[in-house]
């Protein structure tokens, strides 16, 4: 399946004025387009995610009705269940339990089982490293096709004795990754990502772009933003629609994008994200993440936070990103911030307020907050509505540390030496009623 | 010597007779220690004859018999004339003689205490008490027996800044682990009513983190009390007992200060609304504490802390928009907490009553005056004072015998080491 750039329809980033107006704000998620660009399970879940979360019954109905339409071409009679029971019917008759259908798939499943068992035994027998390999690498395929994820973990991991070249290690971790992310489990995906990455020849460009994805999307699940990023900036484009099973090219456009944006300051903005000549290939896709980061470094501020708000709703819809997105853009808005108010000495609140497409008090408070954390160094002017930059005092701020310090010594010295005191006093008079004793 | 170990007169004989040389004394003392049952029990004829005895030169003598002749309960008028003889003694007699005896010193001090408090004057008793530890202790660095029942008179009589007087020394030595604690109680108590918290923390964290096998009512107590000066004083308040703390201490303090900690939580929050309904929620529990009038304090510390945090964000600032962020009824109440806090150089500002307008300023403090060089000078003094003592403390622990056979015999020794560091890593020099 050819993934098709998600929206057609915004110019071409040829002459975009800062302050243009977004195509369609409420544009509702093309749930079509947007599965398309996946493969396997990931269309599944992601599909019955939006069904999930979207609250619009049309867009529900059609999500469940191409999950339907997926799992039939799947073995996971479990999910499709999962997906009847969502549907309830309200599909008309071409959408309910197939129970044919099932039986048929179990059977199916439970002869390939044992016809599984037997080869692996034989296997055994022979001391075939590579076929026993094979053999497991085989059941935990079809283990993952039935959606027993466990099971399937434990058997791509068990291949790992087996093998004996690189490639067959690279190839364990990508099963294992693949895996782990469909659980949940992202610290094993950090592990064997790092496991993939020590292999001593040189992995394939396409392998090295899928392990960045992957561990971008740890960190991302671990919240450490700022490696995110730096993972699926140094994502190879030859991923194109490769891990279409995991990720879409979109996706790491639109998670590196937030991400940097969020935790990059602006030198490292300008040379890993809108220099790198590598991941403008995947921003090209999103030409509404482009924008926004554009905006964001030439400080359209306004024009950026519109786009971020039209894309949110879609954003919430996304399997990995939704639980992410508030921190994401509340970082955002106070980097935003605090970019607007470096370079001056003082900042006219009014002006900074219409920027921000917000009024003065509601900045105000704002302000206050990120002074009071010490992201901004600088006092507001509340009767003027100024914000003036304060510049502390290295020398003062030193001599009041070292006195504190100082006291601080003293007290917890002295403490010391009571503690240790009477501790002394207590063992001697133990050691004293002892002698007593004999 | 034939010696009529049967009269009170002759007791009385010997004391005049052996109170000149040391050698002297020391007989006497041994005499004094085997007719100490005689002494008792002539108790009532003695009594007269402590008049032909001088407290100044017969100081040992005078001491046994008058703490036989006090032993007994007495009546109002007879503790009266107790009080005052014990009090003319103690002012009177010699240091090197009742060092010999301290534990009948004590005691008789100790009677002292209860006679005052019974005749429901405690301020009799802080003047002789004060010279009593003072005759009693071999160094300032010593705390006697004596010190918690001194802090506890002055706790009563509420002569606090006599009290002060003892607390400003710093203590190493300490006979009796529940005195210190006791020490610490009261010494924070009194710290506490004149506003000093910084010393009233630094006694009551002594008590905390005391080292204890058993929990200490009085360690509960003094947590108690930590946490709301801490909170009064310092604004925050961290709840994880120190790991020097006894185990005993870091198990249970928490379990024992529910209320307290949940009071500490709602401070964070710097909402004054939060913090009125815990303490609505715990009035009872904080009252029948009597840290009731510390929980006031702590409320209005909250308002001080909002205000002063302004400072930080603000450089102007209408009092209606102090009432407003700090949660003030109206600016005029501002206005009063802001005068207030700049009066006791809590915050600088200054008000502009035209508009209605504070502005806050800096620091004015430069580090450059001749009386903060000064200053700095002594600290950097002290520092080395003191940790030239920490060094020869740690030599003389690692040349203590009981010490190194005890790490020599056992490879995981129940001390704690932490106590023995030379110098803790974030201050190595």
């Amino acid at each position: 399946m050819e993934p098709e750039p998600e929206t057609l329809n915004t110019p071409n980033g040829d002459a975009p004025t800062p302050h243009r107006p977004i195509t369609n704000p409420d544009s509702l998620l093309d749930v079509e387009s947007y599965s398309s660009l996946y493969t396997g399970r990931t269309k599944i879940t992601r599909l019955l995610f939006i069904a999930d979360r979207c609250g619009v019954v049309s867009m529900q109905l059609e999500a469940l009705r191409m999950a339907y339409d997926e799992v039939k071409k799947s073995d996971n009679t479990q999910l499709f269940r999962e997906v009847v029971s969502k549907i309830d019917g309200r599909l008309g008759d071409g959408y309910g339990p197939d129970p044919d259908w099932s039986a048929a798939v179990e059977r199916k499943a439970d002869a390939r089982k044992d016809k599984l068992e037997n080869e692996l035994n034989a296997y055994r027998t022979n001391l075939i490293k590579e076929s026993i390999r094979m053999g497991y690498n085989d059941f935990g395929d079809f283990y993952y096709a039935h959606g027993a994820l466990g099971d399937a973990f434990k058997n791509y991991v068990r291949t790992r004795d087996y093998c004996t070249t690189a490639k067959h290690i690279i190839h364990m971790c990508l099963n294992a990754i693949l895996v782990s992310i469909e659980m949940g489990q992202f610290t094993h995906v950090t592990s064997y990502v790092s496991k993939a990455e020590q292999s001593p020849e040189a992995v394939e460009p396409i392998v090295a772009a899928k392990l960045r994805c992957a561990a971008g999307l740890a960190h991302l699940e671990a919240k450490k933003y700022k490696l995110a990023a730096r993972m699926f900036l140094e994502t190879h484009p030859e991923l194109g629609n490769n891990y279409s099973e995991v990720i879409a090219a979109q996706d790491v456009a639109t998670y590196g994008g937030l991400c940097a944006l969020a935790s990059f300051d602006r030198a490292e903005l300008k040379a890993k994200v809108i220099d790198n000549i590598n991941f403008r290939n995947f921003l090209e896709l999103v030409p509404e993440v482009r924008e926004l980061i554009h905006d964001f470094y030439s400080s359209h501020y306004a024009s950026c936070l519109d786009y971020l708000g039209s894309l949110k709703a879609n954003l919430l819809l996304d399997i990995h990103l939704h639980d992410h997105v508030d921190t994401l853009y509340d970082q955002i808005r106070s980097k935003a911030l605090i970019q607007y108010t470096h370079p001056f000495v003082s900042v006219d609140m009014r002006k900074m307020a219409d920027a921000f497409k917000t009024n003065v008090a509601g900045l105000e408070k704002e302000l206050e907050s990120l002074i009071t954390e010490n992201q901004i160094q600088a006092r507001i002017d509340s009767h003027n509505k100024i914000l003036y930059a304060r510049h502390a005092d290295q020398r003062n701020a030193t001599f009041q540390r070292v006195l504190q310090t100082g006291n601080e010594f003293d007290r917890d010295v002295k403490a010391m030496l009571l503690r240790a005191n009477l501790i002394k006093n207590e063992f001697y008079s133990k050691q004293s009623k002892k002698l007593h004793n004999f | 010597m034939n010696l009529n170990m049967n009269s009170a007169e002759s007791i009385v004989a010997q004391i005049q007779a052996l109170s000149t040389t040391p050698r002297d004394i020391s007989q006497l003392h041994s005499f004094l220690k085997q007719s100490d049952d005689l002494i008792r029990s002539e108790s009532t004829r003695l009594a007269p004859s402590l008049a032909q005895l001088d407290p100044s030169i017969h100081s040992l003598g005078y001491l046994y018999i008058l703490d036989a002749c006090t032993s007994g309960p007495s009546a109002k008028e007879q503790a009266n004339e107790h009080v005052r003889t014990i009090a003319r003694f103690v002012k009177a007699c010699s240091t090197e003689q009742i060092r010999l005896a301290p534990e009948k010193f004590v005691s008789i001090c100790r009677r002292l205490k209860d006679q005052v408090m019974f005749l429901a004057a405690p301020i009799r008793g802080i003047a002789p008490m004060l010279t009593a530890i003072r005759k009693l202790q071999s160094s300032t660095e010593h705390l006697t027996t004596l010190h918690p029942d001194f802090l506890l008179l002055c706790l009563s009589a509420k002569c606090y800044k006599n009290g002060l007087s003892i607390l400003e020394d710093d203590i190493y030595e300490v006979d009796q682990p529940r005195d210190l604690l006791l020490y610490g109680y009261y010494g924070g108590m009194i710290c506490i009513g004149q506003k000093r918290f910084r010393k009233a923390l630094e006694l009551l964290h002594s008590v905390v983190t005391a080292p204890m096998t058993n929990m200490s009512a009085i360690a509960v107590e003094a947590y108690k009390k930590y946490i709301l000066v801490s909170l009064i004083h310092l604004g925050q308040f961290n709840a994880t007992v120190p790991k020097y703390a006894s185990t005993v201490a870091q198990r249970n303090l928490k379990n024992f200060t529910q209320p307290y900690l949940e009071l500490a939580v709602s401070y964070g929050t710097g909402k004054v609304t939060e913090l009125e309904t815990c303490i609505r929620q715990h009035r009872e529990k904080f009252q029948n504490d009597n840290n009731f009038g510390l929980v006031r304090q702590v409320v209005s510390s909250i308002y001080k802390r909002n205000i002063q945090r302004l400072t930080q964000t603000y450089l102007t600032l209408s009092l209606e928009g102090i009432a407003n962020s700090v949660q003030l009824s109206s600016p005029k109440e501002a206005e009063m907490h802001v005068l207030q806090m700049i009066q006791d150089g809590e915050i600088h500002a200054t008000i502009n009553q035209k508009d209605g307008m504070v502005r806050f300023l800096e620091d004015p403090e430069q580090y450059k005056s001749c009386a903060m060089i000064e200053r700095i000078d002594s600290s950097i003094e002290r520092m080395m004072k003191l940790s030239k003592k920490l060094t020869a403390t740690d030599e003389l622990m690692s040349c203590d015998p009981a010490y190194l056979s005890r790490v020599g015999k056992e490879r995981a020794p129940r001390l704690d080491f932490d106590d023995y560091d030379p110098v803790p890593q974030k201050f190595s020099m």
